[in-house]
């Protein structure tokens, strides 16, 4: 009997705190590209304020899903929603942070720096240049010994929010590719091989002479891989990095429900293969949950930045930050 | 008297406990199969029978097909079976037959040991180790030779179904060769005594006494084997270059039923597409089950053959 009374009181205790800190708890799911960053952030915030945010990285789809089906607070996803999609099920999207992506190759004795045209990327993952002394590749590098080797085309084979960018970017400078593939996390790619992850693209581009894929910005500049100089739509050529990357999402257009596409923007130092990565709420999420969670990314839209840098993410432009936290806190 | 009868109620609530148990499993069998063709439905209303025969797998025009996935799955699993059989069953008869008694034990826990190794593990050895192998020196010299076959057609890769084939060899070595030793131990003294008594030498024991008694259980042990290798994911979505084909070279790379759930299950971000996935999966479903159960029957049917002839 004393026992059953002791149980009961660990049980009253026990549950008077989970009540107590409900409101302290959040639970996202989603997208698997930042969640570095997000656990970053989410374990340095828990240490300054005691707020704990669970976060599950099991894929964008899946984040989709369980914020549509409201089993957690937030979902996170790299491919952003399209409107009729968010109007559907009462969600609110908004970025958090960009990433752009390189494109690696392994061409036996040239190093980084091998200027492509996005025409020519185009052409290359469409199968119709085939090999790398191809005249218009010779063309744009005429001090380059470019071998006569075929152009192996690499490709991620796992869904990703990096082949959705990739392939809008294919989208925006071939009509060819635009009308034949489309763009999405998986495309019915027309040639190449695909590797699983961006270790698994890396890998099999380290590995193959000739080879040539599109790898995010943080695995290039980790494992020091070759990439390219792509030519941005003012015509000029540069290397992704933090500072192209912001430049390109500072020029993006920016429509009410967040969706925004900022590969192949206008200006002088934009990075053409670049995008943001999402957060999903409910828009009737729970009063006091939603304060958290806002609280949550004022911290992370102010503090965060540092993290982000330190791991290759790139923070996204004040004016963004700001523009999605006042549709936020309108929810 | 009474205690005896708690003794017999206790057998009873064991009996039923056990019972209990095991049918749980069986209808967790039964539940995710009833799952998996509830949840494929919108597919199969989608695409009906065509979904086996189209080579199509779109998912931005919506359009899904199972053939090229089918089509990996067999050949890779296959050849992995070419490759492992003569290994498999070499070393099955060596460890029961001819290798000293210190050496049995030790050797075959440790090719046990093979099997727990994790698939990851394999695939990205496989990656980092075995297809810069294949790439250098096994395909350029296979195509050297044997390049007018079309088997060995094609820019050598490294990457591709040879090198997944090989893999998947190598993960389904332990499973075939340590059931298939077990059953050759299992051959009764009095055969081997009697064939060696009549003049055998021991290669002619073993191949015209033992494998044919344990015929019927080592085809079991290969149909284990071939399970495992239809199934198998991870190690295999390394290494087979992930491209949907149709091609009968063993350079060009594949995709397999198992990789492409694997692959894309986490990103599909759209019911038909979710449930194209789903249809792939009850196919496998179904071909390792009934797969299984056939390896199951060869060998419940070779262990009582033993005992009426014993």
């Amino acid at each position: 009997m004393k026992r059953a009374l002791k149980l009961a009181l660990v049980i009253a205790i026990v549950l008077s705190f989970t009540t107590a800190y409900a409101a302290e708890i959040l639970n996202g799911a989603g997208a698997t590209f930042p969640y570095p960053l997000y656990s970053k952030w989410f374990y340095n915030y828990e240490k300054q304020t005691g707020v704990k945010i669970n976060y599950q990285s099991i894929g964008s789809g899946g984040g989709i899903q369980q914020i549509e089906a409201g089993t957690v607070d937030f979902g996170a996803s790299d491919a952003p929603l399209p409107k009729e999609e968010l109007d559907k099920h009462g969600l609110f999207q908004f970025p958090t942070v960009a990433g752009s992506e390189a494109i690696a190759y392994n061409l036996p004795g040239i190093p980084t720096g091998l200027k492509l045209t996005p025409e020519v990327i185009a052409d290359m993952y469409l199968g119709k240049i085939t090999k790398w002394n191809d005249q218009r590749i010779k063309e744009l590098n005429p001090n380059l010994n470019l071998p006569d080797m075929p152009v192996i085309v690499v490709h991620r084979s796992d869904g990703s929010g990096t082949t959705n960018i990739f392939t809008w970017f294919l989208g925006d400078v071939s009509s060819e590719w635009k009308t034949k593939v489309g763009s999405g996390t998986s495309v019915k790619w027309p040639v190449g091989i695909g590797g699983k992850g961006n270790e698994g693209v890396a890998g099999l581009v380290k590995q193959t002479a000739g080879a040539v894929g599109y790898v995010e910005l943080a695995y290039v500049i980790e494992t020091k891989m070759t990439h390219a100089l792509v030519r941005n739509r003012d015509g000029h050529y540069l290397y992704p990095s933090i500072e192209t990357t912001v430049a390109a999402a500072s020029n993006a257009n920016v429509p009410p429900d967040f969706y925004v596409k900022f590969t192949y923007s206008k200006g002088k130092n934009s990075y053409p293969i670049a995008g943001f990565t999402y957060y999903i709420v409910r828009k009737n999420m729970d009063r006091n949950k939603l304060s958290t969670f806002i609280k949550f990314v004022e911290w992370a839209y102010k503090h965060g930045n540092a993290d982000a840098k330190a791991l290759d993410y790139v923070p996204m432009p004040d004016s963004l930050k700001h523009k999605a936290l006042t549709a936020l806190k309108k929810l | 008297m009474q205690k005896h009868n708690i003794k017999l109620n206790k057998d009873h609530a064991f009996r039923g406990l056990t019972a209990l148990l095991s049918l749980i499993l069986l209808l967790l069998s039964i539940g995710i199969l009833f799952k998996l063709i509830i949840s494929s439905n919108l597919s199969f209303n989608a695409f009906g029978f065509k979904f086996l025969l189209s080579k199509d797998w779109d998912p931005v025009q919506k359009l899904f097909g199972a053939l090229p996935f089918m089509w990996g799955t067999f050949f890779s699993a296959t050849l992995a079976l070419i490759f492992a059989l003569p290994i498999s069953i070499g070393i099955a008869i060596f460890l029961s037959e001819l290798a000293p008694i210190w050496m049995r034990q030790p050797v075959s826990f440790i090719i046990e040991l093979l099997a727990a190794i994790p698939s990851v593990v394999y695939g990205l050895w496989g990656l980092f180790v075995l297809v810069p192998v294949m790439q250098h020196w096994v395909e350029p010299v296979l195509a050297k030779y044997l390049g007018f076959l079309p088997l060995f057609k094609g820019y050598p890769l490294g990457v591709g179904m040879l090198t997944g084939g090989i893999i998947i060899a190598i993960m389904i070595i332990p499973t075939i060769s340590s059931i298939s030793r077990e059953i050759l131990a299992a051959v009764p003294e009095n055969q081997k005594e009697a064939a060696l008594a009549i003049g055998m030498t021991r290669w002619e024991t073993i191949w015209k006494v033992m494998l044919p008694y344990g015929r019927s259980g080592i085809v079991g042990a290969i149909l284990l084997g071939y399970g495992r290798a239809l199934g198998e994911t991870m190690a295999v979505t390394m290494v087979i270059g992930n491209t949907p084909s149709l091609s009968l070279s063993l350079f060009a790379p594949a995709y397999t039923i198992a990789s492409v759930i694997a692959n894309e299950f986490t990103e599909a971000t759209y019911k038909l597409y979710i449930s194209s996935l789903i249809e792939l999966s009850l196919i496998l479903f179904v071909i390792t089950f009934t797969l299984n159960a056939l390896a199951r029957f060869l060998l419940w049917r070779m262990k009582r053959f033993e005992e009426v002839k014993v």
